[in-house]
């Protein structure tokens, strides 16, 4: 009988060594004459267990790791191919505590299926979205996903469905879907995981948005740090072309969609959507004045949806199983599941879809275990480095975009980067501004000046020149940041100083009465 | 550095591929980059003349992008991650310790070609952080000793 063993081949499990252990097993296995089949499949997204070897049995698949290529021959030596014990054994995948406690509906299939192999994707639900909604009248797709409640899960949190609605209301002869897949915040992954272990679901996602609004042509935009991602997509964009997924008459409708993927150039601005735009027309990625929106006046001037991965890859499961099915998941006015990447300094980090609701001291503690090095935990920065900082006593917090912006904090893109008691966040608001001066495109003064004078007035703060009037300056600046800067970047970079400074002052060398200027 | 003539003939070529592409510029310096390992400023006037560009326009063009270079690079490159997921986790020790294990600052190349330096932002890999990416291939949970078994590699390699 041949076994069937997975091996992810997830960047994250590869920067783990996941290619030596699959190079490893598939020699061992030869070198035993043993009859072996082998899967590349996504990562589950639990990595701190990855590398993550799966054997499937009659029971379902057993998981072995982290496995390192030392472990190998024991693992063959105790038969683990048949399904046998080790000391790497952690029962069945699904059982896994970490997994189990999860809901999966964007992630549905990421870590279980081939990436690249669309039978597998269509065996477990692939394209039932598309194939509902082919049959729809376009204006009930887009009520479909304004009923879900699906907001932008880039960070802006704007209703998809608004956006879909502007762009299908407004005439013009040609119309662009363009999936913003320039995922640069920190401590975010969620995008990349779904662009690597399930492409097809974006690329589904997409045909079911240019459908709806009535556009034929869609753009990936996606960053230059994911090679990786970027063969697995241009794979995948060439096997739904060769299944009639892309192309002329789509499946035998009148439908018609090409897609391709435009690789950015290493700027974090061009997350921006207007940005972006810009670049992708062939030009320096300067951020345009809004009004126009891009749902009216976007690509080329003409009416353009421009949607991160992770909004675009849950529209599937959304015309699936249906609006109400989605929404019912969630909090308030936080409809649905978010995407939660643990990162930084954790005990355990990785992929937590779950639906709204979980508070911070759940994920750090219950699926984080605590910080990596046994300190505590001393602040989180959620949403990405234009997040705020959150003290300890913020933790209770629930994941929910309204609660989060009333502590004037963001969920943004669902990262949460941990720091232990030994960091120091006056060094790290001074990062904000260094990465906002790195960053800026410069078109606005705010945000281009406002970063370097930043960095210069935290340096006087920390060195005790005249500290009441420099922070009184340096409140003064954010105020201004905040309310003059064209976009998020330099409007929200006082987010994660001005939060340091007031839940930590002493790192600034300055005692608590003097912040509260 | 004046341009080989085969350095031009293929500017030249990718230039014609991308003329009808919309957007042309930012898949051009892509391949230019793929192809000579760097954008150089000679290949302004080529591209200046095809696209009915000014020079500025395309020097302003390439400069505003972190990851086109206008100078050669060594054999490998070496992109250690800066952002804060790799700094909670001591990436700036790893950051020191690239820079003075190699003798060079960010943007530089060793003395033997074999190593560029670059800072990046983020590598997507904030789970096993801090992370580096050495050409394509990224590493996770980086330590001293991997730094030094990467550093090795590369000579082994040239």
């Amino acid at each position: 009988m041949t076994s069937k063993i997975y091996i992810p081949i997830d960047s994250t499990a590869l920067s783990l060594g996941a290619e030596e252990v699959y190079r490893a097993i598939l020699l061992e296995s030869k070198n035993r004459n043993l009859e072996i089949e082998i899967v590349r499949n996504g990562s589950r997204g639990l990595f701190f267990l990855e590398p993550l070897v799966e054997v499937e049995t009659n029971k379902g698949r057993l998981a072995y790791g982290p496995v390192d290529v030392s472990d190998v021959p024991s693992l063959f030596d105790s038969e683990f191919f048949l399904g046998k014990s080790h000391e790497l054994s952690l029962g069945l995948t699904e059982e896994i505590d970490w997994l189990k406690k999860q809901e999966r509906l964007t992630y549905a299939r990421v870590g279980i299926t081939d990436p690249i192999d669309i039978i597998d994707y269509e065996k477990y639900d692939g394209f039932k979205g598309l194939k509902n909604a082919i049959k729809l009248d376009p204006q009930l797709i887009v009520k479909e996903v304004t009923d879900s409640g699906l907001r932008g899960r880039g960070g802006a949190a704007f209703p998809t469905g608004i956006k879909w609605q502007t762009v299908l209301d407004t005439p013009s002869e040609k119309k662009y879907i363009v999936c913003n897949a320039d995922e640069g915040d920190s401590g975010t992954y969620s995008d990349r995981m779904i662009m690597e272990n399930d492409p097809f679901v974006l690329i589904e996602g997409m045909i079911i948005a240019g459908i709806a609004v009535g556009a034929d042509k869609g753009y990936i935009y996606l960053r230059s740090e994911y090679p990786h991602a970027l063969a697995v997509l241009n794979k995948a964009i060439n096997i739904a072309k060769e299944k009639n997924y892309l192309g002329n008459n789509i499946l035998g409708t009148n439908y018609n969609f090409e897609l391709e993927v435009t690789r950015a150039a290493g700027a974090y601005i061009c997350g921006e959507e207007t940005s972006l735009l810009e670049s992708l027309e062939g030009k320096r990625g300067m951020v345009r004045y809004k009004p126009p929106l891009p749902a009216i006046e976007g690509l080329y001037g003409k009416p353009t949806v421009v949607n991160n991965v992770i909004s675009l890859a849950t529209v599937p499961i959304i015309m699936d199983k249906g609006a109400a099915y989605y929404a019912d998941f969630g909090v308030g006015r936080s409809k649905g599941t978010l995407p939660i990447q643990l990162a930084g300094n954790l005990k355990k980090t990785g992929l937590i879809e779950k639906a709204f609701g979980i508070t911070l001291k759940e994920l750090l503690y219950d699926f984080g275990g605590g910080s990596a090095t046994g300190k505590p935990i001393k602040a989180v920065q959620v949403g990405g480095p234009l997040g705020a900082f959150l003290p300890e006593a913020q933790f209770d917090i629930p994941l929910d975009y309204e609660k989060f912006s009333e502590i004037k904090a963001v969920v943004g893109h669902g990262g949460i980067v941990a720091f232990d008691s030994s960091a120091d966040m006056s060094k790290l608001a001074r990062y904000s501004f260094e990465f906002c001066a790195i960053e800026s495109c410069g078109k606005c003064t705010p945000c281009r000046i406002g970063s370097t004078r930043g960095m210069e007035v935290i340096d006087k703060i920390k060195s005790g020149k005249e500290q009441e009037k420099n922070i009184k300056l340096l409140r003064d600046l954010g105020d201004t940041m905040v309310d003059g800067s064209l976009c998020a970047m330099g409007g929200m970079t006082p987010f994660p100083v001005i939060s340091a400074l007031n839940f930590f002052p002493q790192d600034f060398g300055v005692e608590k009465k003097e912040t509260s200027a | 550095m004046k341009l080989t003539e085969i350095q031009i003939k293929k500017i030249e070529q990718h230039v014609s591929a991308f003329k009808d592409t919309p957007g042309a510029l930012l898949p051009l310096m892509h391949a230019i980059q793929d192809d000579l390992g760097y954008v150089p400023e000679d290949s302004y006037p080529i591209i200046s003349k095809a696209y009915n560009l000014s020079i500025a326009e395309i020097h302003g063009f390439v400069t505003f992008y972190h990851h086109f270079r206008t100078h050669p690079v060594g054999k490998n490159i070496l992109q250690v991650c800066r952002a804060e997921s790799c700094q909670a986790m001591g990436g700036d020790e790893i950051e020191m310790y690239c820079k003075n294990t190699l003798g060079i600052d960010y943007h530089q190349t060793t003395d033997d070609n074999a190593i560029t330096l670059e800072p990046i932002y983020c590598l997507g890999n904030c789970a096993c952080s801090p992370a580096v990416m050495i050409n394509d291939n990224v590493i996770g949970r980086v330590s001293k000793k991997k730094i030094d078994d990467i550093i090795q590699m590369t000579k082994e390699k040239s």
